[in-house]
């Protein structure tokens, strides 16, 4: 603060942290609180509000219980409330996005940073961003075109002899969640990219080297020396896609099958088609407070501090 | 235990640069060998090359007699010691010193007991458990050291590992790789644009300029006896004259230039090539009268005092600089700046040499 006041003066220093306080307070702390409270209260009629029935009520995170449908998890059949299930389903399908991400980006971020030119540096980060400029409803609509029935995939996969008889890729192969999974992978990935590339940038080769030089093999070199180091750039990376995948509601909506629901959806649904507020705060509330648990619990898992990631 | 290693006319190019040219050499097992020369003359190449993550673009690199070429550096009976040692910041000591064992999937118990034991062999017991960033720079490079013999190598490779210590630790670091390699009888390769530490340590130098070794002999002959001005020059002080050689006999020849008629020695391989005469300042003597033979006047313009010895620097005829170091025995008399004074020195003394050998 002292430093701030002393470089840049009175005048700019009260700027900065009124426009901090600003962003902080109203556009964070205030719609959340806001949400908070709305979720507390009934939906009602105009002429209500302020009525009789206007109190302090828990009818709306009851809601999410209601509902039981029957339903199977890897072949257990289970009998769950209906948006208790489309909520498991979501958090289980963004930790798969994310794993796929990592799964692309990590050695992708180790080609970066270590293997290739650093003249083709450039040329390789402004390849990876281009697709980036285009918005994510039409590459949302790009791979809805990619996957549909008589769409280029299957026509290629049939063209190649891989496959007689077209795919229904939106109905999903393995899990009605397919594709979904695939295109939050593609639309995300580059948010799992730059963190890993980041914190392997700042390795030295040395010690690659080093374990390279003492034996090491190259998946050891990777496990004890590389990934350590890197561990940092792959939370907050885990924590970016992991979030904005469970947050999705455009690619979900472009792609998913009938029987995919996607939570962010669910709610939606209850903001935008059943005009029901309140309920929707209460499941968003919900929603962001379970994502927060299951992130500070993988983190517990993975013993990375919250301090690493924020770097 | 340790291997020698034979470098057969290996060259190496990155691009159309020659980093490396024509290197021969072969080092005896338990040998303590120094590669001497100025940053860019081709050291570390040599030791990436002998180290396997360089191949070499012609020639063979030999380690215990088995050709290394296609050998990965996981695979070669060689250690490296980084300039910057390169330890692991994220495991505690005992784990970066047992990390080559752990590779060979030695038990957890076995690891732990050899770091221990090598800890105290680099004289730092007690530090197994600490982080790398708790200690100073002088037990970072024990511990690299112990890192390195953890794996039993044949040959171990130092990269200009003391260079980033202090005068006085590096003095003392010395000391102790040598007494650790005559411990270990392991074969050392160490890298080093120092004369002094190269002159120091080893059993043998060979000192490079421009990818090409000029040199290969004993820290003693190194210095008495260099080949060529590179390596006089390299590794000490010297006062250079320039003129015509005469012909030689019994080992010496005469030299006539602008600063008067000189005799000095001369090897057989330097005769009817252009040289120069080299003479040492220490075994330039200082004397009011001209002497018999090898004796250039020179007025005084600065006396350093540098401790054991003071450095005198005149200049002579036609704005010749040299040098005299006088020693400090409070016996000797040291001149005066502004005084007129004989440079003289002894034939057997100065040497005749021709320039660098580059590539042609």
């Amino acid at each position: 603060m002292q430093d701030l006041l002393r470089r840049y003066g009175t005048g700019l220093t009260t700027i900065f942290c009124l426009l901090v306080a600003f962003w902080i307070l109203v556009l964070v702390i205030l719609p959340n609180f806001s949400m908070l409270f709305e979720s507390f209260f009934p939906y009602l009629p105009v002429v209500e509000l302020g009525g009789p029935k206007d109190v302090f009520t828990m009818q709306n995170y009851e809601k999410i219980l209601a509902n039981p449908i029957e339903t199977s998890w890897f072949g257990v059949p289970v009998t769950i409330p209906i948006h208790v299930s489309t909520f498991i389903d979501t958090v289980f399908f963004s930790a798969l996005v994310t794993l796929m991400t990592l799964i692309f980006a990590y050695p992708l971020a180790y080609f970066l940073a270590k293997v290739a030119h650093p003249k083709s540096i450039p040329t390789l980060l402004l390849l990876l961003f281009i697709p980036m400029w285009v918005s994510e409803a039409l590459r949302a609509f790009a791979w809805y075109i990619i996957l549909t029935f008589n769409g280029p995939l299957n026509a290629l996969l049939k063209a190649l002899g891989i496959i007689d008889q077209g795919i229904r890729w939106q109905n999903g192969v393995f899990t009605s969640y397919d594709a979904i999974v695939i295109v939050l992978t593609y639309c995300y990935v580059l948010f799992m990219l730059f963190p890993i590339y980041t914190a392997i940038t700042s390795l030295d080769t040395n010690q690659i080297e080093a374990a390279e030089d003492l034996g090491s093999p190259w998946w050891r070199t990777h496990w004890r020396v590389v990934i350590p180091h890197a561990k940092p750039g792959i939370a907050s990376g885990c924590v970016m896609v992991f979030m904005l995948s469970a947050g999705s509601l455009l690619v979900p909506t472009v792609v998913g099958s009938t029987k995919a629901n996607w939570f962010p959806q669910t709610i939606y649904t209850w903001f935008n088609d059943a005009l029901d507020w309140n309920t929707g705060a209460a499941y968003s509330m919900i929603f962001l407070l379970v994502c927060i648990i299951f992130v500070i619990l993988a983190m517990r898992v993975f013993k990375v501090k919250l301090s690493d990631i924020a770097k | 235990m340790s291997a020698g290693i034979d470098l057969e006319n290996v060259c190496c190019d990155f691009g159309t640069f020659r980093a490396v040219d024509n290197a021969n050499v072969s080092i005896k097992p338990g040998e303590f060998f120094s590669f001497l020369g100025p940053s860019g003359c081709g050291k570390t190449t040599i030791l990436r090359m002998v180290s396997g993550f360089i191949e070499p673009t012609e020639g063979a690199i030999k380690i215990g007699g088995k050709d290394m070429r296609g050998t990965r550096p996981n695979q070669r009976p060689t250690a490296l010691i980084f300039q910057n040692l390169a330890l692991f910041p994220l495991m505690p000591i005992w784990e970066n010193i047992s990390f080559g064992l752990e590779v060979r999937g030695v038990d957890k118990a076995t690891r732990r007991k050899k770091a221990e034991e090598l800890l105290k062999l680099v004289d730092l017991p007690g530090a197994a458990d600490k982080m790398v960033s708790q200690l100073s720079g002088g037990q970072k490079q024990r511990v690299a050291i112990a890192r390195a013999l953890a794996v039993e190598p044949q040959v171990m490779l130092l990269d200009e590992p003391l260079s980033a210590l202090d005068l006085k630790l590096r003095q003392h670091m010395r000391a102790e790789l040598r007494a650790i390699q005559k411990r270990t009888g392991v074969t050392f390769i160490y890298i080093t644009h120092d004369q002094g530490e190269a002159l120091a340590m080893s059993d043998r130098v060979g000192v490079m300029s421009q990818g090409r070794i000029q040199q290969i002999a004993e820290p003693r002959d190194i210095y008495d006896n260099p080949v060529n001005g590179f390596v006089a020059g390299f590794v000490g002080e010297n006062n250079i004259f320039e003129g015509d050689v005469g012909p030689a006999s019994a080992g010496m020849a005469g030299m006539s230039g602008p600063h008067g008629a000189f005799r000095a020695r001369i090897a057989p391989e330097a005769q009817g090539k252009a040289l120069k005469l080299y003479v040492r300042p220490e075994h330039t003597v200082l004397t009011t009268a001209k002497a018999a033979e090898n004796s250039v006047e020179m007025e005084v313009t600065e006396v350093a005092f540098e401790g054991a010895f003071i450095s005198v620097h005149g200049v002579a005829a036609a704005g010749k600089r040299l040098s005299a170091e006088v020693k400090n025995d409070g016996v000797t008399v040291v001149p005066g700046v502004g005084e007129k004074v004989y440079a003289s020195f002894d034939a057997a003394r100065a040497l005749l040499l021709p320039d660098a050998t580059v590539r042609e």
